[in-house]
Formats: C-alpha cells, sequence, structure tokens
C-alpha cells in the first residue's frame, strides 16, 4: 500500500450531545458512496461506526474517531478519555450494559453496541485503561 | 430511453443566476455555471424544492398541456387524491368527478379508489414478509429515485408495491376497452397530478415495465374552469361517479398510505430534508421496531405537490373535513381483483441502485479523486459562499475532480493569486 493510497478523516464525537451522534457516521457513508464501495462494506462501516460513535457519548464524553480507508480494507479508530472498561468480556455480552437510568430511558444503552460493533466489523480490539480512556479499532474488509 | 429522465427544467431567459436552488437542492445538482443554473439530471430526483424555492420562476416542471384530450378518441380522467383538497366547501366528491366530464373528459376514475385496492394488497404483502421489515412506502417517486441512487442498502425495504396511479392507469384502460370496444392505443388515460416527478415516473415507471398512464396535466391547468363554470354547472345533479372513502381519499396527505395499513407500527415522514434524516438513520439501524415508513418528499405530502394550487395545510385541512363522513373504503380487490389480472399489482422489474455519485469508474480513480478533494479543501475558505456556482466547498471540489469545474472557480483563490499573497489593504 503505497502512501496515496490511504485517506484519512478525522471527526470530533461531541460530549453530551445525543442528537449529534452519527454525524461522523452519515460523512463516512457520503464518502464511501462516492467511492465505489459495496452496499454490503457501506452498511457494515455505517451500523458499526454509529453504535461506537453513542458509546462515546453514553460513556466517556466524546473523543475522537480517525478513519482510514485504503483500497483493502477501512479502519475506524475511536478514541475517548472515559472511564475505561472493567470486564471486556462481560461488555462484550449481549445486553450487558453499565448505561445510566436517564439514558436507557432515551432508548439507548440496550447493551448491544460493543456486541453490534464486533458483529459488523471483521476484526475488532480493544485497548482499555481504568480511569485514562479507551480505544477501540475495528476493520472492515474491502471485499 | 435514457435510465433517468426528469421533469424539472429551467427556463434560462428568468434565471438571474442566483444561488437559491444550489442550497436548496437535497441531492446537490444544481450549479450555476455562466451566470444560469445548471441541473445535472442524474443527480436529481425530481422533488421541486428548486420551484418552490426560485423567487424568478424560472424552475420549471414538464407535464402535458389540456389539449392533449384532442389526441385520443376516449379519454379517462384519473383525478388524484389532492385535487379534492383545492376547493372552499366541497361536501360531495361527485361534483369534481362530474364537472371533470363536463370539461371534456369520456369518464372519470378515482386514483384514491385505486389507492384502496393498492391498502388492501399491501396488507396482505406486508403480513405475509415479515422478514422484510421494515417497509418502506414506494407511492412517491422522488423518494424512490432518492432511495435508488444514495440508500442502497434500502432497496430490500421497498414495498414493491405499484402505485395507485399506475394501477388506476391499467385498470381505467381495460375498463375503458370493454366499454367502448376501441382500441386500446386510441384511449387516452389522462392523470391529474399535483406532482411533477409523476410525468417522470410516467416516462420510467417504477417496478413496471410500461405505464398505462398516457398523459399528466397539472392540478392548476384544471382547476380555473373545473372550480369557475364546469363544478357549478353540475353542483346541482351531480352523476353518482365517486367510488372512494376514507382511506383512498386520505392518500392525498401525509399519513393516509400508513393509515390505510391498519397498524400502528408506523411513521410518517414528509418534506425532502425530513425524508433524508429518516433514511439516514434507518440505514444505521436506529429504528428497529417498526412496521410501515411513510415517505413524502413534499411537505403536508402530496397536497404539498407543486402542481396544486392551494397552500398544503389548507387543503390537507379540506381533506379531513371532507373525509369526516365518508364510509371508511369504497373500493374493494376481491370484486375489482376478479375483473383483472393479478400482476398488475406487484412490481414486474427489479428496482436498482444506481450509484450516480461515484467519483471514479473504478475504486482506483475514485480513492485518487477523494484524495485530490481532501487536497483542494485546504485551499478553500470553508465559508460555503456559493459565488462559485456550487452549494458548498466540498462540492466545488467534487466538481473540480470530476472536471467540470476549475480552481479559480473560488473567489478567495483567485483573490489569493491576484494579490499574490500580499495583504491586500496595502
Amino acid at each position: 500500500m503505497s502512501e496515496r493510497d490511504a485517506i484519512v478523516f478525522k471527526y470530533t464525537v461531541s460530549d453530551d450531545d445525543f442528537t449529534r451522534a452519527g454525524e461522523a457516521s452519515s460523512d463516512v457513508k457520503r464518502k464511501l458512496k462516492q467511492m465505489n464501495v459495496s452496499p454490503e462494506v457501506i452498511r457494515k462501516v455505517s451500523i458499526a461506526m454509529y453504535e461506537g460513535e453513542i458509546n462515546m457519548v453514553i460513556h466517556a464524553d466524546g473523543g475522537e474517531i480517525t478513519v482510514t480507508l485504503t483500497p483493502e480494507e477501512i479502519i475506524m479508530e475511536l478514541k475517548d478519555k472515559g472511564p475505561g472498561i472493567a470486564d471486556i468480556e462481560k461488555a462484550m455480552q449481549a445486553g450487558y450494559s453499565t448505561a445510566p437510568e436517564n439514558v436507557r430511558s432515551l432508548g439507548f444503552g440496550a447493551g448491544m453496541g460493543l456486541p453490534n460493533m464486533k458483529k459488523y466489523s471483521d476484526d475488532m480490539s480493544i485497548d482499555t485503561v481504568i480511569g485514562v480512556g479507551t480505544t477501540v479499532t475495528m476493520k472492515v474488509k474491502m471485499i | 430511453m435514457d435510465k433517468f429522465t426528469n421533469s424539472v427544467y429551467l427556463d434560462e431567459d428568468k434565471c438571474v443566476g442566483c444561488i437559491n436552488c444550489i442550497k436548496r437542492c437535497p441531492t446537490q445538482a444544481i450549479r450555476v455555471r455562466n451566470g444560469k443554473a445548471v441541473i445535472t439530471k442524474k443527480f436529481c430526483i425530481d422533488c421541486g424544492e428548486c420551484i418552490k424555492i426560485c423567487t424568478h420562476h424560472a424552475k420549471k416542471a414538464r407535464y402535458d398541456k389540456l389539449s392533449v384530450l384532442d389526441n385520443y378518441k376516449y379519454t379517462v380522467a384519473l383525478p388524484a387524491p389532492s385535487l379534492y383538497g383545492q376547493f372552499n366547501n366541497l361536501d360531495d366528491v361527485n361534483i369534481v368527478l362530474t364537472g371533470l366530464k363536463k370539461m371534456g373528459f369520456d369518464d372519470v376514475y378515482e386514483v384514491s379508489a385505486a389507492a384502496e385496492i393498492i391498502s388492501s394488497i399491501s396488507r396482505k404483502y406486508v403480513a405475509a414478509h415479515p422478514e422484510q421489515r421494515p417497509f418502506i412506502s414506494t407511492a412517491c417517486p422522488s423518494v424512490v429515485r432518492l432511495i435508488r441512487v444514495r440508500f442502497p442498502n434500502l432497496i430490500e425495504h421497498l414495498l414493491p408495491v405499484v402505485a395507485p396511479v399506475d394501477f388506476a392507469a391499467r385498470y381505467a384502460r381495460q375498463m375503458a376497452v370493454k366499454k367502448t370496444g376501441l382500441n386500446p392505443e386510441d384511449i387516452g388515460i389522462i392523470f391529474i397530478s399535483p406532482c411533477p416527478a409523476k410525468m417522470s415516473a410516467k416516462n420510467n415507471p417504477i417496478g413496471i415495465e410500461k405505464s398505462d398512464i398516457d398523459a399528466v396535466v397539472a392540478i392548476k391547468d384544471v382547476y380555473p374552469s373545473l372550480a369557475n363554470k364546469f363544478m357549478r354547472d353540475v353542483a346541482d345533479d351531480p352523476e353518482e361517479l365517486a367510488v372512494s372513502g376514507k382511506i383512498g381519499i386520505s392518500w392525498g396527505r401525509t399519513g393516509g398510505e400508513a393509515a390505510g395499513l391498519l397498524t400502528d407500527s408506523y411513521l410518517a415522514a414528509d418534506g425532502i430534508e425530513n425524508v433524508i434524516r429518516v433514511l439516514e438513520d434507518l440505514e444505521d439501524q436506529k429504528f428497529d421496531d417498526i412496521e410501515f415508513i411513510e415517505l413524502n418528499a413534499c411537505e403536508g405530502g402530496c397536497v404539498g405537490g407543486v402542481l396544486n394550487v392551494e397552500n398544503p395545510f389548507m387543503a390537507k385541512a379540506k381533506l379531513e373535513k371532507l373525509r369526516k363522513y365518508m364510509p371508511v373504503s369504497r373500493s374493494h380487490s376481491k370484486d375489482i381483483l376478479e375483473e383483472m389480472d393479478m400482476s398488475a399489482l406487484g412490481w414486474e422489474n427489479e428496482v436498482t441502485y444506481e450509484p450516480v455519485f461515484k467519483l471514479g469508474t473504478t475504486m482506483q480513480e475514485s480513492f485518487a479523486k477523494m484524495n485530490q478533494i481532501n487536497e483542494l479543501l485546504r485551499k478553500f475558505p470553508g465559508l460555503d459562499c456559493g459565488s462559485c456556482g456550487a452549494p458548498t466547498c466540498q462540492a466545488l471540489a467534487e466538481d473540480i475532480v470530476r472536471g467540470n469545474a476549475a480552481e479559480t472557480d473560488c473567489v478567495h483563490v483567485l483573490r489569493e493569486l491576484y494579490y499574490g499573497g500580499a495583504d491586500e489593504k496595502e
């Protein structure tokens, strides 16, 4: 992969505004549709990234997303300075949630965030340190 | 035939080259070039927003003139339900329908009657295919076209049932042939339409091979003589021609199609920007448990179409009043389908994704162009001022890599070049 083939987009996820979550994934979606990317890949990227964005708003006061496109794959790096994930294994279970009640009452925090992110990406890794923050890296293959 | 035709076009003499339409267009299909607006056909979804916003009346819609009636031996008018919302104090639809006959049509068949059949067919289809939920309505041609070019992952959710007007046209022709013994081509099936997109849908039908609509005339062209003369002439003793009830009439405004499905699990969004928001959220799977999604490009639904006369919200209020004492439904699929071929109701052709927004023909080319766009964006001020003729700096950058514009179209780039980067105050 040559340097020229990689395209990088950076987004800031706001700290507490639910209504803005999804802006970054919308922009990425729009770009992928301009780049001959298959609808199936667009579907995976948009769902995985939207779930990630919502997580950053609920748990971590926002953060930064870096999306790197190459002809082979799309890499989404979601970086926050939140509380960190105490038990990754539990967090990966469908239905497990530490979201506060006020968030759940809005229909979020159903415990499907990380499981869906894993389901819709081809590869996912979580790097988390309690009290420091979490970086989730998701990869979706182009083909 | 061209895959996409458009009904919206520009009257060059009236266009002054302002930026109102380029800013309003939901698919960024318009640019101002050489002082005139230019519509990129493949991006245009015929929503009519530019017609509504243009203060110079330079954006127009193609439709047929009333003189089209002279081309046929026998004509059938298909009035859209929104037509009934245009008149003051109307309490009997028969007056409108008899007025249309007085005007020169040989017969009438209400699109609202066809809508009741489509509602019943849709109810059966939705119940039989839970795996396809949520269903997205397909009666608004602008919405279907938007989904085809921008939301490929939602195509599988489109309700594959013909639009009421397409069914009405097919049924009306069959009935007219039976009644008159004429050849099908001697019969003119003429839609009285609130909507310019229906003209494009006639030429490029959705889900069917060929539309039975022969001509589309505007409600606003029919209205003056219908309201002021023909309806008055027949008001005291109209013929019994109306065959639709609440369900059919309600299709003229937002929420009507959904109501006809008799489900509580639906949402109805109207206005093209609202429609886009719903589709974006749907694509991200934000809504999980909903059966039906009704989408209308125009605010208020079909009463908001640009070929109407009355204010959309007033027309909606008038429809509500009119439908109050009507029976729920008067056209029943069982009776009519016995006379007809069932295949007339489902889609015959697949509706496919048309990636019109792609930058290059291959992924490699598109990547290179996306990189160029990013480099260009660093040079532009990000003000989205529209002076270059594109709605945003991003759109200008896309135009440049597509070979349709130059960097110096940006006044800020040009100024930099002119002053050589020196402080212009000196």
